[in-house]
């Protein structure tokens, strides 16, 4: 069974703050369900299935409870900053298997206010034998990229220009963070944090969130909104191997194949991609998993404009992303599917607008960088494909 | 800035099924569990063969000799390593095999690189179990190209 268009993402919505100390979690949780629900022309009542990250405990009841919904049915499959994309996946298979027929998926965090604290997990088989050596966030990407530099020859200025692409499509988007077109030479100006990656080379710290909502082509053709179609999804955890790591790919090449061939697609078929961009590193790595470039390719493939929309060779995250528009909870996954959702509807700003945009893809990268990490790929269509 | 070799010891949780392991390291000794059905050494200290599904899993003693996958001098540390910095977070390929996560120690971190050549040495946690870190030697053959 596939799940092409047995789907389609009705409503999405985008939380405008950035920094957010007079709101709860439950309440950024509640504020991004009722502007999903209200895009796609539904209330919380039509709600039947309810998807996060179970960023409470036990999963997604108590959101359920504090949203007053009648549910039969919830995941809270974390997998970091890819788990959205997974679950829009996820919901996508349980409509197409007739299990409900409207799911809202949310998400929200507040380390900007709050500090942001590295998720670790003492009682985690592996914990004892890494953490003890000091791994920061930006430290374990920092390994994927020097490794890759080593092998393929990849330049920071390559990986600059990623955050100049960024920067570039952050100019047109009122509510991004970081408005300011940035150039190579700022990205490597800016502190060494781990070398080689820069503090420009990494994403912003934000409060907010977002949700979206999936239904099926029943729902979705009795509303007036412009839908988007679901046309394949993948995932695929990479780990350790038994100490056999290779930090050079992620998970995305296995996630990116299987979407693409549940969607009938080629990586040459996608007008717009939004790529997790945690780090430059992180975006470099997955075009080239995805497909988009040849192994090794990626910094050619990124230099001289290749990503900026709307000519580049691979339009990508037109809101600028979590380099420099948000990354509300240190977790990308969900800002990417709402811009692929608003390329497919043209409802992206005007400057950034990829023309005739039929296909978009929406990946995800979650916990760490080739090393132990969540993958998930989302090929999504234009109402009409 | 820290002084060379004065990294923190944070003392690692030890349960049963990795105890041997950390036991071992108070003597001196870097064990490597191998699988006695498909003959793989892996890491990290487990006693399941992921490559295999066996549990007939034994210990065996590492040389502690290796090169460094990957290294990256971390400029920024946080919890225990707040007032550590700058250190070297590395990968070590160890001659049996695996790449096992550690830091480049005894050197400028500046002078740590892929492909140098390092061996093992021990950082008392002074809670009955060391650290296994690694300092450069020199170079022998041709560890230090690219696989
Ligand atoms: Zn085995």
């Amino acid at each position: 069974m596939s799940i092409r268009g047995k789907a389609f993402i009705a409503g999405a919505y985008e939380h405008p703050g950035r920094e957010l100390p007079d709101l709860s979690l439950a309440q950024i949780h509640a504020e991004v369900a009722l502007g999903a629900l209200a895009d796609a022309g539904l209330s919380l009542s039509d709600v039947n299935a309810y998807f996060c990250d179970g960023q409470f405990g036990f999963g997604g009841i108590s959101m359920a409870d504090y949203l007053g919904l009648s549910v039969r049915y919830t995941d809270s499959t974390n997998t970091g900053g890819s788990s959205y994309i997974g679950h829009v996946g996820h919901a996508a298979a349980a409509i197409a298997a007739g299990k409900f027929d409207v799911a809202l998926i949310t998400m929200a965090g507040k380390p900007r206010t709050q500090g942001r604290v590295r998720p670790t997990f003492q009682i985690a088989p592996e914990y004892a034998f890494e953490e003890v050596f000091g791994p920061t966030t930006l430290g374990m990407y920092a390994l994927a990229a020097s490794r890759h530099m080593y092998e393929y020859g990849t330049t920071s200025e390559q990986l600059a220009e990623i955050r100049v692409a960024a920067s570039w499509h952050a100019q047109f988007n009122p509510h991004a963070l970081m408005r300011t077109p940035v150039t190579v030479e700022d990205v490597l100006a800016s502190p060494m944090v781990s070398d080689p990656l820069h503090r420009l080379d990494s994403c912003l710290i934000t409060d907010g969130g977002g949700a979206v909502v999936v239904v099926s082509p029943d729902v979705a053709r009795s509303l007036d909104r412009q839908c988007v179609k679901v046309l394949g999804h993948g995932e695929a955890a990479k780990h350790l191997g038994g100490g056999r790591i290779d930090l050079t790919y992620t998970g995305a090449v296995w996630s990116g194949p299987q979407a693409f061939e549940e969607a009938g697609i080629t990586p040459a078929d996608v007008d717009y991609a939004s790529i997790y961009d945690s780090f430059t590193i992180t975006v470099l790595q997955i075009v080239e998993d995805l497909g988009f470039c040849e192994k090794g390719q990626g910094g050619a493939f990124v230099s001289d404009g290749g990503l900026i929309a709307p000519d580049g060779r691979l339009p990508f995250n037109t809101d600028g992303g979590g380099l420099c528009n948000n990354h509300p909870a240190s977790r990308g996954g969900m800002t990417k599917i709402i811009e692929a959702v608003r390329q497919l509807r043209g409802e992206a700003a005007p400057q950034v607008q990829v023309r005739d945009c039929e296909i978009a893809v929406a990946h995800g990268n979650g916990g760490s960088l080739a090393t132990r990490t969540g993958a998930a790929t989302l090929v999504l269509g234009r109402e009409d494909t | 800035m820290s002084e060379l070799g004065s990294l923190p010891t944070p003392v690692p949780p030890v349960n049963p099924e990795t105890r041997v392991f950390w036991d071992a390291t108070a003597n001196g000794r870097l064990l490597l569990p191998r699988c006695t059905v498909c003959g793989s050494v892996f890491w990290y200290p487990k006693t399941l063969c992921g490559a295999c599904g066996s549990v007939a899993v034994e210990w065996i003693e590492s040389s502690g000799l290796g090169i460094v996958y990957s290294c990256t001098v971390t400029r920024r540390g946080v919890g225990d390593y707040r007032d550590a910095v700058p250190y070297v977070l590395a990968y070590v390929e160890l001659d049996e095999g695996p790449r096992v996560m550690t830091n480049i120690v005894d050197c400028p971190p500046e002078d740590v690189a892929i492909g140098q050549r390092v061996a093992v040495v021990f950082h008392d946690t002074g809670a009955g179990c060391s650290l296994p870190r690694f300092r450069p030697v020199a170079q022998t053959g041709s560890q230090g190209l690219p696989s």
